[in-house]
């Protein structure tokens, strides 16, 4: 049941979150990632969900991490600078098994290493998903409360000023979808006084006759579970003219859509460009980025950075292609990552001058 | 205690085995042997934490949320059920799982450093905002897991391993008095200040824990019950002048009573 609707991307994302079963938001407005939260506040009442401003990022993942001990699928956000604050809690939460979605309108593409190495604390990865526009975001937000939940891990949806703020025409999810089934491992406090409490910790559970958590164990099993998730997952990457190609052009996000546009225009007036576009940060294709570009004889990866991802097409590659950094910070004095050098003609540029 | 009761004979096998800890646990303590030290405050004020759970027959709907201390210790180890939060951040993971469960009964357990220290911001907003849940706050007046170091409620005077001369307001500024500071929201509905250096207050402890219980589950808002607890090995004194340091240092400046009632 949808509707083709002209939508903001952050009222798009709210409402394929809504349709996906989430009931519980939690922001502290920052810049672009504001009217996400805005419209979960608007929205989820009409749910019976709940959605708290809260005093901070701090306490707007503390309460995502309450909520979702629950079993109730719950989300938060930020931008990079936000995401920072909340590191703490969500390598926390990475160890205690929780399902939740975590929504990141970065400025610009600088976030990328605290996106998919974790960010925070500890051993440990989550999932990332980076949709090109809205559509896609729309699809991803679905896909990301479904691993949530399959895998009981934090996932991430990075997306940034362009995807928040842009309007485009989608197919609406309605929100009034049914919510997952409560799972088993959720409490709700009724298994207090059965001899058994159930107990959600980053620490492990407790021994029966032993006092304290048994944190070796606990640590071990959810190296394992990464490990299981890292081959379990199913790695997404959208991929273009690598058959044939000389030059191929790696990119990710908002940008990858500038970039895969540029190609086409190259490959248009004849240059033997493709380009690879991961959907998965993590786990990275790195098998499929692999194959796509062993025909070519040279990799070009641009970011709107100094290089982030460049070492993970380095990894897929494994010196097989020369990989060049072709990207570079954003000249954007509003430090928000908007233009002037994500332009069609720009990209071009810096692609043909890394032609072999 | 008296000459004969201590008295053991050797020459047969004793009438009755030795009590152990497990004995007298109260029963939401699945596990009663801690590796706490002796002397400390903080197995008393726990053990008046789930008596009054089990009292108010709130077992089967209680969630609490544990900071990090070494109160922790107990977190595994209670027939209630538990999230473990990190340091400082017990009140807006049970602002969460309250919103999503407003009829269950949700408290915290956290220490000085955790709750006054590292988590200020949350127990401030958490009260402001007349969240329907019941912070406890074990108060030793040191960051007892890590060795003695002064938080912000070591009172004037007091020695730790961070203000050797003892806490200087012009070098270490003064004492926070939470319950004092809580009371002040309109949010708090209940909010007492107690300890457990004595039999009387045990009993008052058992009594103000209760109080918030019973408020919270008649929706009232968030309440506050503050426990001056010992800490012996972080204070620096024998395990047995713990309850009369408590009741010269702490109790002096954190004083105890009822802050604010509905």
């Amino acid at each position: 049941m949808s509707d083709r609707a002209l939508l903001e991307g952050s009222e798009a994302v709210a409402r394929a979150a809504l349709a996906a079963g989430c009931r519980f938001f939690a922001g502290y407005p920052m810049t672009p990632f504001t009217e996400l939260l805005e419209h979960m506040a608007a929205l989820l009442p009409e749910v019976d969900g709940v959605c708290m401003n809260a005093e901070s990022e701090l306490e707007a993942v503390g309460m995502a991490w309450g909520a979702a001990t629950t079993g109730h699928l719950a989300a938060t956000g930020s931008t990079g600078q936000g995401l920072s604050l909340m590191q703490e809690s969500l390598s926390e939460i990475t160890n205690a098994r929780l399902p939740l979605v975590v929504f990141n309108m970065a400025r610009g593409q600088g976030d990328y290493f605290q996106a998919t190495r974790g960010g925070g604390h500890g051993d440990y990865r989550h999932i990332v998903l980076a949709p090109m526009d809205v559509p896609e975001a729309v699809e991803l937000t679905r896909l990301a409360f479904e691993l949530a939940n399959q895998w009981r891990t934090p996932v991430m949806v990075l997306g940034d000023y362009y995807l928040a703020h842009t309007y485009q025409a989608v197919s609406a999810p309605s929100i009034s979808g049914p919510a997952p089934e409560v799972p088993d491992w959720a409490l709700n406090g009724s298994s207090g006084g059965s001899g058994s409490a159930k107990v959600i910790s980053p620490l492990g559970s407790g021994v029966e006759g032993e006092e304290g958590f048994d944190m070796g164990a606990h640590y071990a099993a959810c190296a394992a579970h990464i490990q299981e998730m890292s081959a379990g997952v199913e790695p997404l990457v959208d991929i273009g003219f690598c058959d044939d190609a000389d030059l191929v052009v790696a990119a990710y996000g908002s940008v990858g859509k500038f970039v895969r546009y540029a190609c086409l225009r190259l490959r248009d007036a004849g240059h033997r460009v493709g380009y690879v576009r991961p959907i998965t940060l993590w786990p990275f294709p790195s098998e499929k980025v692999q194959e796509a570009v062993s025909g070519s004889a040279r990799v070009a990866v641009y970011e709107q950075n100094m290089g982030q991802m460049v070492d993970d097409v380095r990894l897929a590659t494994l010196g097989a292609v020369p990989v060049e950094f072709i990207g570079g910070p954003s000249w954007d004095h509003s430090g928000f990552g908007i233009g002037p050098d994500i332009t069609v003609p720009d990209i071009s540029k810096r692609i043909l001058k890394a032609m072999p | 205690m008296s000459a004969d009761q201590i008295y053991i004979s050797t020459d047969k096998p004793p009438a009755e085995p030795a009590a152990l800890v497990d004995d007298f646990a109260p029963s939401l303590i699945t596990q009663a042997n801690h590796h706490l030290c002796p002397g400390c405050g903080e197995p008393i004020a726990i053990r008046a934490a789930v008596e009054a759970i089990e009292e108010l027959a709130l077992a089967d709907r209680a969630i609490a949320v544990f900071g990090i201390g070494c109160y922790t210790a107990f977190a595994p180890n209670l027939d209630v059920e538990v999230v473990q939060a990190l340091h400082g951040r017990a009140p807006s993971v049970a602002t969460g799982i309250k919103r999503m469960l407003p009829d269950g009964f949700v408290m915290t357990v956290q220490g000085d450093g955790d709750m006054v220290n590292e988590g200020l911001q949350e127990v401030l907003h958490a009260a402001a905002r007349g969240e329907n849940i019941t912070c406890l706050l074990l108060n030793n007046g040191v960051f007892g897991e890590t060795g003695g170091q002064m938080t912000t409620t070591t009172t004037l005077g007091q020695r730790t391993k961070t203000s050797i001369e003892g806490r200087d307001p012009h070098q270490h500024g003064h004492p926070i008095l939470l319950s004092d500071l809580i009371a002040t929201l309109d949010g708090a509905a209940y909010v007492a200040r107690c300890a457990v250096n004595n039999a009387g207050n045990v009993a008052r402890t058992k009594r103000y824990i209760t109080r918030a219980y019973e408020s919270q589950m008649a929706g009232g808002g968030f309440s506050l019950v503050e426990i001056l607890t010992m800490c012996p090995t972080g204070w620096f004194v024998d395990t047995l002048e713990g309850p009369d340091y408590l009741q010269d240092t702490l109790a002096p400046v954190h004083n105890i009573g009822e802050l604010k009632t509905p």
